[in-house]
């Protein structure tokens, strides 16, 4: 059965998520660690430890996307990702505006694409966006002319923030990732960071084991192309790194979880646990942490621990994918 | 007086050639001499199909669609009968708002059209509405269809009022506490995108509460476009028992799966959501075995406004009143699973017999045709289907003797009879 390719609709069924793009007049778009090929994930991770090493050797500044304009467009709030944003794009040299959930005139009624178009015609090439809403960077792609950045997009994807995981395990796993594991742990339905991780991790070769409370793992989680282990001691047994995930306490609220106090003892990472992964694995946590719940303050500060080398990591990933969105070629600016 | 003669068509259920002569409205014998002539070229005739669940959305969103467009429609989609839902704003729940529905049908439309009455006052679950008034106003059922009446002591009462009244009740099965925030089918491709899920269950769980207070009441129970595997064995169950149980489900349940969501199309979103791949094999052997009892399309029409918005934001529902009969062909007929005899059957209770009302459709069950969402009567353009190629098109409808929709290459001597004039 054939489709007509002409739609008003956003993002046709099938439609590649990286490149080649679908969007009007051609942008480059990172909306999601899916279907991201394997060469496109090196080319950003190795473009991003150029320019950690850039911004380790001191006040470096390019102005390699001086006569580009970036809106950060967060619908949600955030505090670690769109700072990361704001500070990469003024590395680079590039024009920016941001606004928050807070004063911006979706709440006078105004639809999301309306809001989005207005920017587009102050002429911004590039417009990263977070969403309570799953499917917004990919809607906007479909819509308005311009490079769409996903920065969290409901339950869906965080790829910038799954390209900073890779990087820090990368780190850690000597740029080899063919046979290590990860073991994610907690809340894998409402992640977003879960599923770019997973995208992101199986595309490079590696093994990712998911394990949490029942009511908390999506259905068919497997065909996601992971493991599910049935215990926390299960999924850390000789795994090569462990990843946290973040609890939330509306969890409770809605009745998929009975207490912290259950979800500590039963799923979170305590030293005894951490014990069980390979001497050398590691331990990450996209924040913010509940110390104490799903990982304990000895574990997060611990030496195994790469939590604050992933926040580090997140300005040199997000300088490649805002210098390959605007030149197609993430090591631009470097 | 107005007369029709139908030359050279194929009666539907034999495919002996047939001349079907129509006058004041009615199938005859013989029409009077000097009728008007529509040459069928060989074309099946069958009776008018009829969809017992349509929304025409009046009153009160009529930008989604009116009595007009949605008629209009149903005309070009070979119907000459549909029942529209009453989850309209605001709601038909008194006599004044199925009486008005009728005055607007009888002004407006091009097809009969038969009001269903909300069970509860402004579908809140909570008040009884006039079933007795209802009925004796023109409602031929009672639905809360869109809001389930979720309490089970609540819908005893009103299956047992209803049966009083005489009155079916069409269930929009779907447990709320189930469903939650879901959005689309819980599955693979729900995770894949991170949208909340709605599993099966949340229908079949109300589907097995209702039939069994079909058997404590005796009321009577038509369950609302099935989707489940498990809901289809829920209603085998029930027949068996010999319970005053029936079921429909609609073209989209037999052709897609939950993967035509792709990247959130919303044009693919719709309640309940496309399944599993077994579900739809499942609503193909339900339809098989006879135990499905007729299709309708839960025509949904909505703005293309409301539907290009974020997947989870956007309305659910689809258009199909164009695109039912094509649907029914290719994917029922053409495969093998069906006879164009018994899938048309599950479309029409209507007879092609003297002395029988004259609403007729003609088919060319072989035209092959691209499904083009811009040139529907609807004003909804919200398919999955648009740009599709299909098999079976709709040459003529007509309804109570008179043309409510015309193919333009078909050939015709004499004035046709108009709709408006046979209304009149």
């Amino acid at each position: 059965m054939e489709r007509a390719t002409a739609s008003p609709y956003p993002a046709p069924a099938g439609a590649g998520f990286f490149y080649p793009s679908t969007a009007v007049g051609g942008r480059r778009h990172l909306l999601g660690l899916e279907r991201v090929s394997r060469e496109a994930i090196v080319d950003l991770l190795d473009a991003a430890r150029l320019y950690r090493e850039r911004l380790a050797a001191g006040r470096w500044r390019s102005d390699a996307l001086a006569q580009v304009a970036v809106c950060n467009a967060f619908f949600e709030d955030s505090t670690r990702t769109r700072c990361s944003f704001e500070l990469a794009e003024q590395r680079l040299g590039a024009m920016h505006v941001s606004f928050g959930p807070a004063g911006t005139s979706v709440s006078k009624g105004e639809t999301l694409l309306d809001t989005l178009r207005v920017l587009q015609s102050m002429r911004v090439e590039i417009i990263v966006v977070r969403h309570r809403s799953a499917g917004v960077p990919a809607f906007l792609a479909g819509q308005l002319d311009a490079s769409i950045v996903n920065a969290g997009d409901g339950e869906h994807e965080h790829p910038t923030q799954g390209l900073l995981d890779l990087m820090t395990l990368g780190d850690a796993w000597q740029e080899r990732f063919d046979g290590r594991r990860l073991a994610i742990v907690g809340d894998i339905a409402h992640s977003r960071v879960a599923r770019s991780a997973i995208a992101g991790l199986t595309t490079l070769g590696a093994e990712v084991t998911v394990c949490g409370p029942a009511t908390l793992l999506p259905a068919d989680v497997e065909a996601l192309g992971c493991e599910v282990a049935p215990t926390v001691e299960d999924a850390l047994s000789g795994a090569d790194g462990v990843m946290a995930l973040r609890l939330q306490k509306e969890r409770m609220e809605s009745g998929l979880l009975p207490s912290l106090g259950e979800y500590a003892a039963t799923w979170g990472l305590t030293p005894e646990r951490i014990r069980l992964m390979k001497p050398e694995a590691v331990v990450m946590h996209p924040g913010p942490m509940n110390r104490g719940v799903e990982i304990a303050p000895e574990v997060a500060d611990g030496a195994r621990s790469r939590v604050f080398d992933q926040t580090a990591n997140g300005l040199p990933v997000r300088c490649a994918v805002l210098a390959w969105c605007a030149t197609g070629d993430a090591k631009a600016a470097a | 007086m107005s007369a029709l003669v139908i030359r050279g068509a194929r009666h539907w259920r034999t495919g002996a050639p047939l001349d079907l002569a129509i006058a004041d409205g009615l199938i005859v014998d013989r029409a009077p001499d000097g009728a008007p002539e529509l040459d069928a070229k060989g074309a099946i005739l069958a009776p008018g199909l009829v969809d017992l669940h349509v929304h025409l959305r009046e009153p009160g969103q009529s930008a989604k669609e009116t009595i007009a467009t949605g008629t209009r429609a149903a005309a070009a989609g070979g119907f000459t009968a549909v029942a529209c839902m009453p989850n309209t704003d605001p709601v038909l729940d008194s006599v004044a708002w199925i009486e008005w529905v009728l005055s607007r049908a009888r002004a407006a439309g091009r097809c009969r059209v038969h009001p269903i009455g909300a069970v509860t006052l402004g579908q809140k679950g909570e008040t009884l509405t006039p079933a007795h008034a209802l009925a004796r106003a023109g409602a031929v059922a009672l639905s809360d269809d869109g809001r389930p009446v979720m309490s089970a002591g609540m819908m005893r009462h009103a299956l047992e009022y209803a049966a009083q009244a005489e009155l079916p009740i069409v269930c929009h099965e779907e447990d709320l506490t189930l469903r939650g925030e879901g959005v689309m089918h819980e599955g693979f491709t729900a995770t894949r995108l991170g949208l909340r899920g709605i599993p099966g269950a949340a229908e079949t769980v109300m589907v097995r509460r209702d039939v069994e207070l079909a058997a404590l009441t005796g009321g009577r129970v038509h369950l609302a476009h099935l989707s489940t595997a498990e809901s289809f064995e829920a209603l085998r169950d029930a027949k068996r028992r010999g319970l005053a149980v029936s079921g429909e489900t609609c073209p989209h349940y037999w052709t897609l799966t939950d993967e035509s969501v792709g990247d959130y199309d919303t044009r693919a979103k719709m309640n309940p959501p496309l399944r599993s791949a077994a579900d739809r094999d499942a609503t193909i052997a339900a339809i098989q075995d006879g135990t499905i009892d007729c299709f309708v399309t839960d025509h949904a029409p909505h703005t293309e406004e409301e539907k290009r918005q974020p997947f989870a934001e956007a309305p659910f529902g689809i258009v199909g009143l164009e695109t039912a009969l094509a649907l029914t062909i290719t994917f029922l007929v053409e495969p093998g699973h069906l006879s164009l005899e018994r899938a048309l059957e599950l479309w029409t209770d209507a007879r092609l017999e003297p002395g029988h009302p004259a609403d007729v459709t003609l088919i060319d069950a072989d035209a092959e045709w691209t499904i083009d969402a811009t040139r529907f009567h609807s004003k909804g353009r919200n398919t999955p289907f648009d740009g599709w190629r299909v098999h079976g098109k709709v040459l003529a409808t007509v309804c109570a003797g008179a043309v409510t929709h015309a193919d333009a290459a078909l050939a015709v001597r004499g004035a046709l009879p108009e709709f408006a004039e046979a209304r009149a």
